[in-house]
């Protein structure tokens, strides 16, 4: 038996420890907001945060998480207003919507460490996340509007 | 009585000589433990060329794949035999672990993640860190021998910890462990170490400038 915390809340996990984390979130414990892509930590879709690093599921063992603290996309903020999540939606991002969710996490992470990032940074940060639909100007887009929403709030 | 009286002061000798025998073996015992940590190869007469010549093979096994793509001349890695630079053109970053949401541990797993073309692993996955770059790529055989034995370029290692590093560090025996479908150096880690260890007893001689 397994222990992890998603999102808060700690389960159980009767799985072999060497199954990739991503299988133990989506058809054990149900959150389907995390998607499978490639299975070779290549896409990004699988993108999660593992002690608040943006961690591809696919290729990470259930083992390694054992302990440690898990957030999926249904857990990056409360109600839907993450600032990268408001400005998602006020700029209209997802195509598809596949890699949407890993896109998030990786930004998450980006504006967790830099509250004002340049076009550089947002390449750096988010080259790992693939989209099929190249939404990558207005996931760009996004991530200046979320920074300038972060930091707004901040000042409140 | 008499006879044993007048042996006391011999008797006395010997034990005095047994004494300093004791305290020479203890000192000398504990010099050469202390000498064996700190001086891991044995200094053999000066042979600069015979220095190089073992310098070279090294020179081989650091320029392959497995080790250069972590010592790159710029700020991404480098990946296959080829030493393309790593897909998504992830960055160096301060601490030579990446940036933001793209951390080299993100995908690289303590260990080998199985299967062709599938991120390899080791808990200290990485390049060097921006300050201590330690580049291998496009170095000569002198520029790279030059900066291995310098403390300010190499870490701040001694030859003896260089040779520890060749020899034990986990990270670096990753390479003779890459896992499935990348090629090895060209020859084993002890075949590798020797030479290293050659290389610094017979004087820890730079190539010349035109060797290859």
């Amino acid at each position: 038996m397994i222990t992890i915390s998603v999102n808060g809340q700690p389960h159980e996990v009767d799985a072999d420890p060497n199954m990739p984390l991503l299988w133990a979130i989506r058809d054990i414990l149900g959150l389907t907001g995390t998607k499978y892509g490639c299975g070779a930590a290549q896409c990004g879709a699988c993108t999660i945060h593992l002690n608040g690093e943006a961690v591809r599921s696919c290729v990470t063992k259930l083992g390694r998480a054992s302990g440690q603290q898990i957030v999926t996309i249904e857990g990056l903020s409360a109600h839907n207003n993450h600032p990268l999540q408001l400005a998602w939606n006020e700029l209209d991002v997802p195509q598809c919507g596949y890699c949407q969710s890993g896109q998030l996490m990786s930004a998450a992470v980006l504006l967790r460490e830099n509250s004002n990032p340049t076009d550089q940074d947002i390449d750096d940060a988010m080259s790992g996340n693939i989209c099929r639909c190249g939404t990558y100007q207005r996931i760009r887009a996004a991530i200046h509007k979320a920074a300038q929403l972060q930091r707004e709030m901040v000042k409140i | 009585m008499n006879k044993l009286n007048r042996n006391i002061p011999g008797m006395k000798k010997l034990v005095y000589l047994a004494i300093a025998l004791f305290m020479i073996g203890v000192v000398s015992s504990s010099f050469s433990i202390i000498s064996e940590k700190k001086d891991n190869y044995t200094l053999m007469p000066k042979d600069s060329i015979g220095s190089a010549k073992a310098f070279m093979s090294v020179y081989k096994v650091l320029m392959s794949a497995r080790c250069m793509n972590c010592h790159p001349s710029g700020e991404s890695p480098l990946q296959g035999d080829d030493n393309h630079i790593h897909t998504m053109n992830v960055k160096r970053g301060v601490d030579g672990k990446g940036v933001y949401s793209a951390r080299c541990s993100n995908c690289h797993q303590p260990e080998n993640t199985a299967g062709l073309h599938m991120p390899p692993g080791n808990p200290k996955w990485g390049i060097p860190p921006a300050n201590m770059r330690m580049v291998f790529q496009g170095r000569t055989p002198r520029q790279l021998a030059l900066q291995l034995l310098d403390p300010k370029q190499n870490g701040g290692r001694t030859k003896a910890q260089l040779i520890d590093h060749m020899a034990k560090d986990d990270l670096v025996g990753w390479a003779w462990h890459p896992g499935d479908g990348r090629t090895l150096p060209p020859m084993t880690r002890s075949a590798f170490v020797s030479q290293v260890r050659l290389w610094i007893s017979k004087g820890a001689y730079a190539p010349g400038e035109k060797a290859k």
